[in-house]
């Protein structure tokens, strides 16, 4: 598989992973070793980086890279104010912004998001948004500087899939950094779809951590996402109305 | 004789048991009874609480459950005091059309388990409880959880543990050494087996895999009894639980954060219970605010305890979780011997 680079860094999975709504930290270092991700994302808001035994201890021993994120916050404030603080305590720039405007949806608010977003990227983070579908935000996040953008397929933790899989190819079309789909995934083929409409990496964490066999989910999302990514460099056949015989004259 | 570090309620029981068996024990704390013993709701659901991934912890559950009648009755017969022991049953109801869909398939999970469980409709929930919202959609009774009042628990272990002379010793515990163990002030206590009870505060004194999860709960006062039996729920999403004690206490829990030691009680905790609380049972705002604790949760990386001899001369007995009090008797069995292949579960040598 061909390497993934975000900010000039490098990995061979495309899967990124959560680690919210894992029954137990076994659990949990079953699906990340069977996802084979190499980069994580942490709620720094429900996490003591300086205690032991914690989730940030199973990904220093797996040498998973830890990805920040600010979920849980609802203003600019607290997500600048959130970064800040998991810059210091985990000694990385990287921060999945998320900046959510209510508490049923979890939807994020884009106002809050771009305004967020600036201020971060002023003070020399890596910053990885997550938005809604909308490709116009996506193109101005990314003129503002921002590594990566990371539109949802559904709301998070939803597992409805891609709502809007035609938003998510105006995004691809026109983004010259990396599109990673975050939120909404159910299953593995909805991780598959996202990487055959051209996303670069798919980042999920509830479809494998409340499966009823998170391991296995975590191979099938693996084996997805690779299978997507696969799909999408082979170009796929067009789309005909008509049959067309597959065997009649040429070999 | 058994130096026994800890004195929640898997110490205490772990004592009380001992010294009823005629064996020398002393008790090493502190402060008893005041960690996750004091803050625990004291469920004794291992029906409803099952998860997936975790069929032996629900193996274990139910065991110790079975125990809970006899541990309670010779108990209250040892101290002369009342646990409040009540077994009538743990509704598990759901708040939105998402909420049950999820439990309907938890419900299809238990049948294949074969717990006995009983699917409701919100009507019928209602029936049962009259104090739910209506706008409950459904629900799962699970009929033979029960429960006990956990502060009820450790003052009635500290009673029978009192009338039968078995010292508890309020000092801190800084080192466990093989068969003896060395206090605050330096001085060394010896016997011949240490038993490690000290929650989450075992990985401070031992190389065990135990890490501290903080919980906030609340307890409420009610006038009359608001609920007949325990209740808990998925609200959008988010689990809560409303524990009634036949004192008109309600106790409503609970956070489960990985922050450390910390046990600050926090306005975000309190906000995120109440409002779940409300939206299940909204006459809980009526109610008196009695009593607010956090409290930190012993917790392993499989979720099960670690019950047993790790060498001569040591024993643990924590990584309770989130079922020290339920788990408290089959533990005290556990260490004499009983139940092998549900110890063989808890081994500390499977990390």
């Amino acid at each position: 598989m061909d390497e993934l680079i975000i900010a000039g860094e490098k990995f061979s999975s495309r899967l990124i992973m959560g680690t919210g709504g894992a029954p137990s930290l076994e659990v949990l270092d079953q699906a990340l070793v069977a996802s084979g991700t190499e980069l994580t994302t942490v709620a720094m808001r429900r996490l003591d980086p300086a205690a032991r035994g914690s989730v940030l201890d199973v990904l220093r021993e797996r040498r998973i890279k830890v990805l920040p994120n600010t979920a849980g916050c609802f203003t600019a404030g607290e997500a600048v104010l959130t970064a800040r603080l998991a810059r210091e305590a985990l000694g990385t720039a990287w921060v999945k912004l998320e900046v959510i405007n209510d508490e049923r949806t979890l939807l994020p608010d884009p106002i809050e998001t771009f305004d967020a977003a600036e201020r971060l990227v002023a003070e020399g983070f890596v910053v990885l948004p997550y938005i809604g579908d909308d490709p116009a935000l996506a193109r101005r996040l990314e003129q503002a500087g921002c590594a990566a953008v990371m539109p949802l397929g559904a709301p998070i933790g939803s597992g409805l899939g891609i709502r809007n899989p035609h938003n998510i190819e105006l995004i691809v079309e026109s983004a010259s950094v990396p599109v990673i789909l975050d939120a909404g995934i159910g299953t593995a083929s909805d991780a598959a779809l996202a990487m055959e409409l051209g996303c670069d990496a798919v980042l999920l964490a509830t479809a494998v951590t409340r499966a009823q066999r998170p391991d296995q989910m975590a191979s099938a999302m693996r084996l997805a996402v690779q299978a997507g990514r696969l799909a999408r460099q082979a170009g796929r056949i067009p789309r005909r109305r008509y049959a067309e015989a597959s065997s009649p004259m040429t070999p | 004789m058994d130096l026994i570090v800890g004195g929640g309620v898997v110490g205490l029981s772990i004592a009380w048991r001992l010294a009823r068996a005629g064996q020398d024990v002393t008790v090493i704390d502190p402060a008893p009874a005041s960690g996750a013993s004091h803050a625990a709701a004291g469920m004794l659901a291992p029906v409803s609480e099952v998860a997936y991934t975790e069929e032996p912890l629900l193996r274990l559950g139910l065991a110790a459950l079975e125990r809970w009648p006899a541990f309670a009755a010779e108990l209250e017969a040892d101290s002369g005091l009342s646990v409040d022991y009540r077994a009538h049953g743990t509704l598990d109801v759901a708040f939105g059309a998402d909420d049950l869909a999820a439990l309907e398939e938890l419900a299809a999970f238990m049948d294949k388990l074969g717990l006995p469980v009983e699917r409701l409709t919100g009507r019928e929930c209602r029936r049962l409880e009259p104090m739910l919202s209506p706008s409950v959609r459904g629900g799962v009774l699970a009929g033979g959880d029960a429960w006990v009042d956990p502060r009820r628990v450790t003052a009635a272990l500290l009673a029978a543990l009192e009338t039968m002379r078995v010292p508890v010793v309020p000092r801190r515990a800084t080192d466990l050494l093989d068969g003896a163990v060395r206090l605050a002030d330096g001085e060394i206590l010896t016997g011949e087996r240490v038993v490690l009870a000290a929650g989450a505060w075992s990985g401070e004194l031992a190389d065990v895999p135990v890490r501290p999860v903080k919980g906030q709960i609340m307890r409420l006062r009610s006038p009359h009894p608001l609920l007949g039996r325990c209740v808990r729920g998925m609200v959008h999403g988010s689990p809560v639980y409303l524990v009634p004690r036949g004192d008109g206490e309600v106790v409503v829990g609970a956070t489960q954060e990985e922050l450390g030691f910390d046990t600050r009680v926090t306005a975000g905790g309190l906000y995120e219970l109440l409002r779940d609380a409300r939206e299940l049972v909204p006459g809980v705002t009526e109610l008196e605010l009695a009593d607010v604790v956090a409290g930190l949760r012993p917790c392993t990386p499989d979720n099960l305890p670690l019950v047993g001899e790790v060498r001569r001369g040591l024993a643990l007995a924590t990584g309770h979780h989130r079922g020290g009090v339920l788990l408290a008797p089959l533990t005290t069995a556990l260490l004499q011997g009983e139940e092998p292949e549900l110890a063989a579960l808890c081994s500390p040598q499977r990390f």
